[in-house]
């Protein structure tokens, strides 16, 4: 079981309570008509998926009903960080100068 | 290739079974081979297979990291069906559930193939209203199945609670006869049998650490075992197909997540046939070994630990003991959980990709097993001709960007 500390309820809640969902940082093109098919399949389907690092979305589904991001290691399951939306990661693959896991 | 028959079991059962031959080699890979298939599960081993087998190539290695079948295929819940809702994916999975059924005999090795019948229950008017039109699709591709009441869902598994007192009531379910399970363990090891002893060298603990490109098309791979050469090279590596990608140099629409399964202890038979439900979400069949094989879905978090969550645990035990409440005092013996490979439209990719000579198989997600043998086929064919299997053009990476999806998450709903 996860424990995670949700940034706007300042609390470590179960993991039962929050929903994933999906890599965040996904910016939609601003302006869809102009936006070529392959960019668009690439914003609609084509995730980083990576073995490491992933900074992705957590909503607490039973507790404030907010969205907010997490950065977690997908192959220890460990969360290093959570942020709130609209905030950007302190820890990356670059800054915390841990290599990305193969 | 040693010839298994009961007499040979009589056989060698004379001098104390210390003489049966191996069933592969451990060969010292060769520099440059016509084909390298990366990943030795049973999808690639299938692969490989049919490409000595029916095209005649056998200059093919396989590449494993671990060992052979060590990954989802030894990992899931060994259910085979093709009750699929859209044409293309229905043929796909007919045209392995009809390799399915003269496997063992082909590849002279005991699958364990049993057509014990596959149930997908209903728990709603909507539920019912798609089985109507799953099984009327299927019966149109020429795929057996039936509607049954829930009178019908009764007499097939006595022992599931049909009342009306539970939270979602069965309401009835579809049915199809043909489907069933098969030993999982032994589809990798028939395969990786018959693919040695066509020639192909199966290279375990040999790990592809990138890929050697020039000019736009693919001459090799590294591994930890030095360089070795290939015309053309197939990726089938499930979970991690998407950091193979990212090696050569592009993105896969595919997340892994961890999906895992449960055995109980070992039983008296009592479930002859295989139960899913897509709205309690649990899926469960007895083995012959007498244990409870249980599945659901996966951890909705992207993953590569192939272990979950407990909370997912506690949700398929629960769906499952609302199904069926005698099973609540069955105790649990092993969990466990693969990396599995999930596409937004839940339909597999079998593809070139944009680096030439290097074609990729994966994105078969929570049920890849039930196609080994339809996808290695079509997949083999795909790579002795550099061009799509006419079975797997539809299923080609490009579908992400032209639209053209094959939304198989209704009829497949519940991880499958």
């Amino acid at each position: 079981m996860l424990h995670i500390y949700c940034p706007y309820c300042e609390e470590y809640r179960e993991e039962e309570e929050f929903r994933p969902k999906g890599e965040a940082h996904i910016a939609r093109p601003a302006e869809p008509e102009a936006t070529s098919d392959e960019a668009w399949g690439d914003y609609l389907f084509f995730r980083k998926n990576p073995r490491g690092l992933h900074h992705e979305q957590w909503y607490h589904a039973a507790g404030c009903r907010k969205f907010f991001n997490a950065t977690r290691d997908t192959v220890s399951y460990q969360i290093l960080e959570t942020y709130k939306a609209g905030q950007q990661p302190t820890v990356t693959a670059a800054a915390s100068g841990k290599k990305v896991a193969k | 290739m040693q010839h298994y028959s009961g007499f040979g079991l009589v056989k060698h059962g004379l001098s104390h079974h210390e003489n049966w031959q191996r069933m592969w080699r451990n060969p010292v890979p060769k520099s440059q081979y016509d084909v390298i298939v990366v990943g030795g599960g049973g999808h690639g081993l299938a692969t490989a297979y049919y490409l000595a087998k029916v095209h005649g190539i056998t200059n093919v290695a396989v590449v494993e990291k671990g060992w052979l079948g060590g990954g989802n295929t030894a990992r899931n819940t060994t259910i085979v069906r093709s009750n699929y809702l859209w044409d293309e994916a229905a043929w796909l999975y007919e045209h392995a559930m009809k390799l399915w059924e003269g496997l063992s005999q082909d590849l002279n090795y005991n699958v364990m193939f049993s057509q014990r019948g596959v149930m997908n229950l209903g728990h709603t008017l909507q539920d019912m209203r798609d089985i109507h039109r799953r099984v009327n699709a299927n019966r149109l591709n020429g795929i057996d199945g039936e509607v049954l009441d829930v009178k019908q869902v009764q007499e097939i598994v006595p022992i599931m609670d049909c009342s009306r007192n539970t939270r979602y009531p069965v309401l009835g379910a579809s049915w199809q006869p043909r489907a069933g399970v098969a030993r999982h363990d032994a589809v990798a090891w028939g395969y990786a049998r018959g693919a040695d002893a066509l020639g192909v060298d199966l290279l375990q603990q040999t790990e592809v650490t990138g890929f050697r490109i020039s000019g736009g098309k693919v001459l090799g791979v590294e591994t930890n075992r030095g360089y070795i050469g290939g015309k053309t090279i197939g990726v089938v590596t499930a979970g991690n197909s998407g950091v193979l990608a990212k090696m050569a140099g592009f993105k896969l629409p595919i997340e892994s997540h961890p999906l895992q399964a449960l055995v109980s202890e070992p039983m008296k038979p009592i479930l002859d046939t295989v139960v899913m439900s897509n709205h309690v979400h649990g899926y469960v069949s007895q083995s012959d070994k007498g244990d409870l094989v249980i599945g659901a879905g996966i951890d909705g978090y992207n993953g590569y630990g192939q272990r979950g969550s407990y909370p997912t645990i506690e949700h398929t035990l629960q769906a499952i003991v609302e199904l069926f409440p005698m099973f609540s005092r069955v105790r649990m013996n092993r969990q466990w959980g693969g990396i599995v490979d999930t596409c937004p439209d839940a339909c597999p990719i079998i593809s070139a990709t944009p680096v030439g000579g290097l074609f990729f198989n994966c994105g078969w997600g929570t049920g890849g097993f039930k196609a080994t043998p339809g996808s290695g086929h079509v997949f083999a064919a795909t790579l002795a001709e550099g061009k799509a299997h006419p079975l797997a053009a539809p299923f080609s990476i490009d579908r992400f960007i032209s639209g053209k999806l094959i939304d198989e998450h209704g009829a497949a709903g519940v991880a499958h």
